[in-house]
C-alpha cells in the first residue's frame, strides 16, 4: 500500500502535503463534526426518532429542503443567464454589475434579511406594488425563497462564469456554419460544456441555502408547521438546553446533505465523463 | 528597510508589554457582567455609579464589562466557558440551567431578596396611537379581527413571561379551569401572524412593517419604545391583571473565586439593592423593589395586580416542562393535540 502510493507520485512532497491537508481538514471539518455524532449518540435510538419525526421537525425538514431547492433551481436559471451577460455583452457599467454580484457574499445575512424584510413586507417599496395582485411575499414560504435565492445566486453566477469566458466563441460560429438554429447551438455546444459548473453552482447554492438561518428568521415569521426552518428548530432546542435534541436534528440534516451531495457530485462526474467521450 | 520594519515592530511589541504590565499592577479588578438584551442602557448607567461608589469605598479601580445577547444564548455561553463573574438574566430558568451544569451553587435563588430580583417588570400591551381596536384587557386580544405580535416562546426567554401572564389571566378568570386556560392561549396564539425569535425582532414587525394591532411587550421595553420612536404612534394599555417578571442576578461562584472577584461581584449585586441602584432600575423603566423608591415613579408605572411564576405555576421547572417542552402545552397548540 505504502510502495504503490510512493510509485503513483512522481513530483516530491507528496506526503507533507498530504499530512497538512489532513490535518487541516480534521481540525477545522471533521472533529466539529464528529463532535455531532458523539452528542447525539447519547440519545437512545427510540428518544432521537422522536424527536426527528415529531411533527414540526419533519415540517421544518420538508420546508428547508423544499425551499432550497426551488432557490436553487432559480438560482439555476437567472445566474447563467447573469453570467452569460457579464461574459458575452459590454455595455458601460459592467465592472460595477460585476461587483455587485459579490454582495450578497459579503453582507452579514443578518442585514439582508432584514433588508429584504423591510422591502418585501406590505408596506415596503415591493410589497405595496405586490399586495394588490394578491402575493403576499413576507412571513410565508415565498419569502423564504426570496432569502434563500439572495444568499445563493452569487454561486451559479462564479462558478460559470470562468467556464463561460473559457469557451471560444469559435466553437459557436463553427456550429452556426455548419447550420445550427441559435437553440441548436446553445443546446448541444454551449451548455454541455457549462453543465459541470452549472451543477456545481447548483449544489453550493443548495448547501448554502440548507444551512442559512440569518436572513431567513427575519422575513419567515417562524409560525409552528408553516415556516420555521431546520436550523430554527436547533436553535429552539439549544434555547431549551436541550443539546441532544439539537444535536439529533442536526445529524439527520448532515446525513441528508451529505447524501445529496454526493448524488449530485456523481452525477457532476458522470456529466463531465459524457463531455469528454462524446 | 526591512531592519526598520523589524525595529518598527519591536518597538510596538514593547509598547503593548509596557501596557499589558501596567495595567495588571495597581488596585485594579475587572468584573464581567453577562446580561440579557434590554438591560444594555441600565447596566452602562449602573456600572459608572458601582465604579464610583467602590472606589470612594475601597480605593480600587473596577472596570466591568458587560455582555448582551438572548437570554438563554447568553446562558449557554456562560456553560460554555464565559467567564462571567455575575449574570443577570431574564429568567431563573436560564440561570438554573448554569447551576446544573456546576456554576453556581444549589440554593442561589434566596441568596439575595425578592428571589434574588433587583428589580422586576410585568407584560403590557403596546397598541396604535388612539387605540382602534379598543384594547383594555387580555380578553379583548382574542376578539375576532384582533392581531397579536409576540416572540416564539420557544425561542425567546422573555417571551415565555408573555405567554405565562396569558395563562395566568385566563386562569384566574376561569377559577381555575385549565382547559379554559388552554383554549383561550390557543385562541390568543391562532391570531398571531408572526412569531419572531426575539423581543427586538417582533418590536421591528409591529413598529416598522405595521404587523398587528397589539404588541405584548415588557412594560420597561414598552416605555422604551415610546420614548424612542414617539409618543405620537403608540399608547401603552396595562391590562387588569398580569404576571410579576422576575429577572434574577446571580454570582457565578465558580467563575468569581477563580477571579478573586467575590467580594466585590457580591457587592455589586447588593448595590442594585441600594437606593441609588434602585432608582437607576426604575430611571429604565423597571420596578424596583424597594416600596418607597417605586413610590416616587408610581405615577410611570401604573399600579397593577401581579401574580407570580411560583404561585401560579410552581416555579420555571415546573412551568418549563409542562408548557415549551417538546410535546408541551404551547406544541399542542400548533400540532392540534
Amino acid at each position: 500500500m505504502n510502495l504503490s502510493l510512493k510509485k503513483q507520485s512522481i513530483l516530491p512532497g507528496f506526503f507533507p502535503s498530504l499530512g497538512i491537508t489532513l490535518l487541516y481538514l480534521s481540525l477545522i471539518v471533521l472533529i466539529p463534526l464528529s463532535t455531532i455524532f458523539l452528542r447525539s449518540a447519547a440519545l437512545t435510538f427510540g428518544r432521537f426518532m422522536e424527536i426527528v419525526t415529531a411533527p414540526r421537525v419533519v415540517a421544518s425538514f420538508a420546508l428547508s429542503f423544499g425551499a432550497s431547492l426551488v432557490a436553487a433551481v432559480t438560482n439555476v436559471f437567472i445566474g447563467v443567464l447573469l453570467a452569460w451577460v457579464l461574459v458575452r455583452y459590454k455595455f458601460p457599467g459592467k465592472g460595477l454589475v460585476d461587483a455587485l454580484v459579490d454582495l450578497p457574499f459579503a453582507l452579514p445575512t443578518a442585514v439582508g434579511g432584514i433588508a429584504l424584510t423591510t422591502l418585501y413586507a406590505e408596506n415596503g417599496w415591493i410589497g405595496r406594488l405586490l399586495a394588490p395582485l394578491g402575493i403576499i411575499a413576507v412571513f410565508n414560504p415565498l419569502g423564504i425563497v426570496i432569502a434563500l435565492i439572495f444568499i445563493g445566486f452569487p454561486f451559479v453566477v462564479r462558478t460559470v462564469q470562468p467556464v463561460l469566458l473559457e469557451l471560444d466563441v469559435e466553437i459557436e460560429e463553427a456550429a452556426a456554419s455548419l447550420g445550427a438554429g441559435r437553440v441548436q447551438t446553445f443546446v448541444r455546444v454551449v451548455f454541455p460544456s457549462i453543465l459541470p459548473a452549472v451543477l456545481t453552482g447548483f449544489v453550493l447554492s443548495f448547501a448554502r441555502a440548507l444551512g442559512e438561518y440569518g436572513s431567513v428568521v427575519f422575513i419567515a415569521g417562524n409560525m409552528p408547521m408553516k415556516t420555521e426552518i431546520v436550523p430554527l428548530m436547533i436553535m429552539t432546542k439549544l434555547e431549551q438546553f436541550d443539546i441532544p435534541a439539537a444535536t439529533a436534528i442536526a445529524f439527520v440534516m448532515l446525513v441528508a446533505s451529505f447524501i445529496l451531495l454526493l448524488l449530485i457530485n456523481f452525477l457532476q462526474w458522470k456529466s463531465g465523463k459524457n463531455l469528454v467521450s462524446g | 528597510m526591512s531592519k526598520k520594519i523589524l525595529f518598527n515592530f519591536i518597538a510596538v511589541f514593547l509598547i503593548f508589554l509596557t501596557i499589558s504590565i501596567g495595567s495588571s499592577a495597581g488596585p485594579k479588578q475587572s468584573l464581567l457582567n453577562v446580561s440579557y438584551d434590554p438591560t444594555r442602557e441600565l447596566y452602562q448607567d449602573f456600572n459608572k455609579s458601582f465604579a464610583a461608589y467602590w472606589h470612594k469605598k475601597s480605593g480600587q479601580t473596577v472596570t466591568i464589562r458587560q455582555s448582551h445577547g438572548g437570554s438563554g444564548k447568553q446562558a449557554r455561553s456562560v456553560i460554555d466557558g464565559l467567564e462571567a463573574d455575575v449574570v443577570t438574566l431574564a429568567l431563573a430558568y436560564d440561570i438554573d440551567a448554569i447551576q446544573a451544569a456546576g456554576f453556581i451553587k444549589p440554593g442561589w435563588q434566596k441568596r439575595l431578596p425578592h428571589n434574588s430580583s433587583p428589580y422586576t417588570s410585568t407584560i403590557v400591551f403596546l397598541v396604535r396611537k388612539g387605540n382602534p381596536k379598543k384594547i383594555r384587557d387580555w380578553n379583548d386580544l382574542v376578539k375576532p379581527g384582533v392581531s397579536v405580535i409576540t416572540p416564539n416562546p420557544k425561542t425567546s426567554g422573555g417571551a415565555r413571561w408573555n405567554y405565562l401572564a396569558a395563562w395566568g389571566y385566563a386562569l384566574r378568570k376561569s377559577g381555575g379551569n385549565e382547559t379554559k386556560a388552554k383554549e383561550f392561549v390557543k385562541k390568543l396564539y391562532k391570531s398571531v401572524p408572526v412569531l419572531d425569535s426575539g423581543a427586538r425582532g417582533s418590536l421591528t414587525t409591529f413598529i416598522q412593517r405595521e404587523i398587528g394591532d397589539v404588541l405584548l411587550a415588557w412594560e420597561n421595553e414598552a416605555y422604551l419604545a415610546v420614548k424612542e420612536l414617539g409618543k405620537d404612534k403608540f399608547e401603552i394599555v396595562t391590562p387588569s391583571i398580569s404576571i410579576l417578571a422576575e429577572p434574577p442576578v446571580t454570582l457565578v461562584d465558580t467563575n468569581a473565586d477563580k477571579h478573586g472577584a467575590r467580594k466585590i461581584a457580591e457587592a455589586y449585586l447588593k448595590y442594585l439593592y441600594t437606593d441609588e441602584g434602585q432608582k437607576i432600575a426604575a430611571k429604565h423603566y423597571y420596578r424596583p423593589g424597594n416600596g418607597a423608591i417605586a413610590a416616587q415613579y408610581s405615577k410611570l408605572l401604573t399600579n397593577v395586580k401581579l401574580f407570580t411564576i411560583d404561585g401560579v405555576f410552581g416555579g420555571w421547572q415546573r412551568a418549563q416542562k409542562k408548557h415549551f417542552a417538546d410535546g408541551g402545552v404551547f406544541d399542542q397548540i400548533y400540532t392540534g393535540e
